[in-house]
């Protein structure tokens, strides 16, 4: 049964994807039967070539994909370095997942509410210390060159980043490391930044690619926060595959391409910055220098994350008076008129979208953990270093979404297959492996065998060894691995909408769908109801060990 | 004649059951209604339509409880952010070669999405002038019923809603707004900032380009073929101009658009700006009944009048239930749901029917509330421009961005 699991994962990742994206890419070329196009032409990239703006949309598109990470890097890595077993350390690490789970749309929402000329920030100042009646009238939100937008992304990878490194970090042992370094001199935050960033980097590499591909084509994001003059090449790319002119898909197809070229050239740039940087981070390393920045180093970590989760938790605070406010004009600070009416109009509608979203959500996480567990435990009894490739986790990640997932539903309904539920799930699964997978790899393959061996010596047989040993070993990072499932699921909007041809409504498809709507109320209940849901996942996913592990003291390394 | 019928009956059954089984499976015919009534009972109507305002899904929910409790057919509301997405549907289905079994049953769609739908061949009928409630429309009288942004709509698709461009503006702060296109620049540069239009190539703003183009131009026959027919640098320079005038007095200096109404209606909620415009008459209504807006916005007609049309609802060539969308169509069409459809609270939008066509009492469920404050006149909304072709929405948006993205 375990050797299936990775052939299994393999043809789910990569046969799909690939499917999906060939049966998309024919347009690109010119060939799109259903409105005439059945020879081959390069005509329609010499049509992109001249869309107006594409070089200011390509030029954003790569500054988003490179300064998105190396800011969410620079800022988790100090926070880290400064604040590990500080009392904020613990808060923070408390609030990382929740904040974690908030989808990137109500996050966006969240943000827009607060920073906008007529958002909450400047109603703060306004009238009384900036003398503003009327929202000034300035370029925040939207600005040319997605200044907001990468901060959008920013307070959303961050948490996400910080997940992924506290998963990983209990593998390579970091205070016994820095009490080392420290015994040797070497100040807290210089000595983490010394002897634990470069071991940790590498568990980190591939999640922080996933952040640069999707900093790099986001469309959720990009439609919220991002400019709009061009817009995004990712979003432009949605407008025209969604043209009524259907001559327009032959575009949409040349600049999936060219959203695709673009993604792995992001990813091209940080490898090459990658190689730069570890000469220049070795020489300080052995300079021996025991205290240089210190302050610099340590002052700004303490600031960086706990700046994100407090912009994370205000626009969170925001969505909420919003979704009780009635008129709420400037310069109000709070509403002068507050009302239920929005939860009203909503929650008489919430059962289906909510049942639809749980079960979806736990189906697909479910059988993504079922094959990802299926296919480590497999490689870890085989001894094998890794059965499934890497890169084959990423196809999904860096491979727009838009792209592939509009050729698979031109394939599925060739084959008959009806739309729904069961499609969605599968197109789910697609999207959540490689997420659990990321998630759960390192800490998996990173327990130390010896347990496995000793359970071996008394007699236990694999599956007994996997049970009573790994499995309880493991309940933490399972859970997180679960609960980033469930987030990322719950988050899906494309997938829901195409496999399920817009029949099954979950709880982002009505938000996005009244995103659109003008209704700032309405928006907010939709966002904070997309954001409550995986929030309230990872904290069972967080307490759930605590409990279980509450009278075992030896465990608490593992929680 | 008993038996005769009887044989008839079963020759028509076994001949449904052959067709039936090579996936053929007999059209509605509209003409005789008891049997499409017949035949929709039980069907599931899978009704395609934007859901961008709650009070649209809220009238929907209402519409769907009825047809279940009056005709038994089951109507489901499926969400599009976008109509385009369920033209893309359809388009996906016939590629797959999917004729027979779609997804989608009826469709709420009008101008450039309904000839793009046409030319592609993706429509099934004609059916619509069959329905019973059509004649209560009067085409013959309201030529526009038969003409979707000047595209014939040869029984394709069904009258809903009617629409019209309004401004609408924050009595508070503005005192005198600008009462034609022109007058609209030189109270930008008054009032800058005060001001902007969605970005082309959505449809609101694509409206505010064609309104503009029909004001500034001398001869607006031109608008009324298809773009190809005429100089388009020629007969949009007026147009060109006048843009590169007006941008920079707008939001943002012209640097930032809102991406569609609901965003510009937004804009005005926050202050941001005093002076906005809507594809539907009752927007300034509703959007103050939901505590929105001020209760001190006001809406209005240009002097010149302003564009105008109607919405309609299409069903796929693929439809599985044929005869249950054209229920609901009907349905749609009734003075019931058109009424409650008129009314402030709900949608406060326009119906399609000849109220001089009906019965005393149906006339009477549209005259249950005086004119609201914030709505535009009667008089106002007397005065109609007719959309041009379709061919120009393009052929705008394209120039637009042309002109104006990444500047």
């Amino acid at each position: 049964m375990l050797r299936w699991a990775t052939p299994v994962l393999l043809a789910l990742l990569l046969v799909t994807t690939l499917l999906g994206l060939a049966v998309a890419l024919l347009p690109a070329f010119g060939f799109f039967p259903a409105v005439g196009g059945t020879g081959f032409t390069l005509a329609h990239w010499q049509e992109l070539a001249q869309v107006p703006g594409l070089g200011h949309s390509i030029r954003v598109s790569l500054l988003a994909g490179l300064v998105t990470p190396a800011i969410s890097l620079a800022t988790v890595f100090l926070f880290l370095a400064s604040a590990s077993g500080s009392v904020l350390d613990s808060w923070i690490r408390r609030l990382v997942s929740p904040v974690l789970a908030i989808p990137h749309a109500a996050a966006a929402f969240g943000l827009a509410f607060l920073i906008a000329p007529s958002g909450f920030l400047f109603r703060l100042v306004s009238p009384t210390l900036s003398g503003w009646e009327r929202p000034p009238d300035l370029l925040i939100v939207n600005d040319t060159w997605g200044i907001s937008m990468i901060v959008g992304l920013i307070v959303k990878e961050v948490p996400f980043l910080l997940l992924m490194c506290l998963a990983a970090l209990p593998q390579i042992a970091p205070a016994d490391r820095v009490r080392l370094a420290r015994s040797l001199g070497y100040r807290p935050t210089v000595a983490w930044l010394k002897v634990v960033a470069p071991a940790l980097y590498p568990l980190i590499r591939l999640p922080l690619l996933a952040i640069i591909a999707f900093s790099s084509a986001t469309v959720d994001v990009a439609l919220i926060l991002g400019p709009t003059l061009p817009p995004t090449l990712s979003v432009m790319l949605l407008d025209w595959f969604n043209d009524p002119d259907l001559q327009q898909r032959f575009l949409a197809g040349a600049a999936a391409v060219l959203q695709l070229g673009l993604s792995l050239i992001v990813i091209g740039c940080w490898l090459l910055a990658e190689r730069m940087v570890r000469g220049i981070y070795r020489r300080w390393i052995v300079s021996g220098n025991r205290r240089g920045g210190h302050r610099v180093l340590s002052t700004g970590g303490r600031i960086g994350l706990p700046a994100v989760v407090a912009i994370m938790l205000v626009s969170l605070l925001v969505l909420m008076i919003n979704s009780f406010s009635g008129l709420w004009q400037f310069p109000h600070t709070l509403p002068g008129d507050w009302t239920l009416q929005a939860w009203v109009r909503v929650l008489p509608g919430l059962a289906e979208p909510l049942a639809n979203t749980l079960v979806i959500a736990v189906l697909a996480t479910g059988c993504s953990l079922l094959l990802v567990v299926g296919s480590l435990e497999y490689d870890f009894r085989q001894k094998k270093k890794s059965g499934l490739a890497r890169w084959v986790l990423y196809i999904p990640l860096v491979i727009p979404q838009v792209v592939f997932l509009f050729g698979l539903v031109v394939f599925t309904e060739s084959m008959q297959w009806q739309p729904g539920l069961v499609l969605v799930i599968c197109a789910h699964v697609l999207l959540v492996i490689p997420y659990t997978y990321l998630t759960l790899a390192d800490p998996y393959r990173r327990l130390d065998p010896r347990w496995l061996h000793t359970a071996a010596t008394l007699g236990a047989s694999p599956a007994s060894a996997f049970r009573r040993v790994r499995l309880p070993l493991l309940l933490g990072p399972l859970l997180t691995s679960a609960a980033v499932g469930v987030a990322i699921s719950v988050s899906l909007f494309l997938p829901t909408q195409l496999a399920g041809a817009g029949r099954v409504n979950t709880i982002t498809t009505e938000a996005v769908a009244l995103a659109s709507g003008g209704n700032a109320s309405i928006i907010a209940v939709w966002a904070l109801l997309q954001a409550l849901l995986p929030m309230l996942v990872f904290v069972l996913a967080l307490a759930a060990p605590v409990i279980v592990w509450r009278h075992r003291k030896g465990m608490q390394a593992f929680r | 004649m008993a038996a005769d019928s009887a044989g008839h009956g079963v020759a028509t059954l076994l001949l449904a059951g052959c067709l039936a089984a090579f996936g053929l499976r007999a059209e509605p015919d509209p003409t005789d209604w008891s049997a499409v009534l017949d035949e929709a009972r039980q069907q599931t109507v899978y009704f395609a339509a934007w859901a961008g305002e709650a009070r649209i899904n809220d009238y929907l929910a209402w519409v769907a409880d009825e047809v279940e409790d009056h005709f038994q057919v089951d109507l489901q509301h499926v969400k599009l952010a976008d109509t385009a997405m369920g033209v893309s549907r359809i388009l996906a289905e016939k590629q797959a070669g999917n004729t027979s079994d779609g997804t989608v049953d009826l469709l709420w769609v009008n101008g450039e999405n309904f000839a793009a739908l046409k030319e592609n061949g993706l429509l099934y009928g004609p059916w619509s002038e069959q329905l019973p409630n059509f004649s209560l429309v009067n085409a013959n009288r309201y030529p526009e019923m038969r003409e979707d942004f000047t595209v014939a709509v040869d029984g394709l698709e069904s009258p809903w809603l009617r629409a019209q461009l309004i401004f609408y503006y924050d009595s508070a702060i503005v005192s005198t707004p600008p009462r034609s296109i022109r007058q609209l620049l030189a109270w930008a540069q008054q009032h800058p900032g005060e001001f902007t239009y969605p970005r082309p190539p959505d449809f609101l703003g694509t409206t505010l380009l064609k309104q503009a183009a029909l004001e500034l131009s001398d001869r607006t026959a031109p608008f009324y073929s298809p773009v190809g027919e005429s100089n388009f640098a020629e007969v949009t320079r007026p147009l060109w101009n006048y843009l590169d005038q007006l941008h920079p007095h707008l939001l943002r200096k012209g640097r930032y658009f809102p991406v569609n109404g609901a965003q510009l209606r937004r804009l005005m909620a926050d202050g941001d700006t005093a002076l906005a415009f809507s594809f539907s008459p009752g927007e300034a209504v509703t959007a103050i009944a939901n505590r929105e807006l001020p209760p001190t916005v006001r809406s209005y007609v240009l002097d010149s009048g302003t564009l105008s049309n109607a919405s309609f609802l299409a069903i796929p060539f693929n439809s599985r239930s044929k005869a249950g969308a054209m229920v609901v169509s009907n349905f749609l069409l009734s003075p019931r749901a058109q009424a409650r459809a008129a009314q402030p609270d709900q949608m406060a939008s326009f119906t399609v029917l000849d109220l001089d066509l009906l019965a005393p009492a149906d006339r009477a469920l549209f005259n249950g509330e005086d004119r609201h404050a914030a709505a535009p006149s009667a008089e106002g909304l007397s005065r109609k421009l007719q959309e041009p072709h379709p061919s120009w929405v393009p052929a705008l948006e394209r120039a637009w961005l042309q002109r104006y993205s990444g500047r």
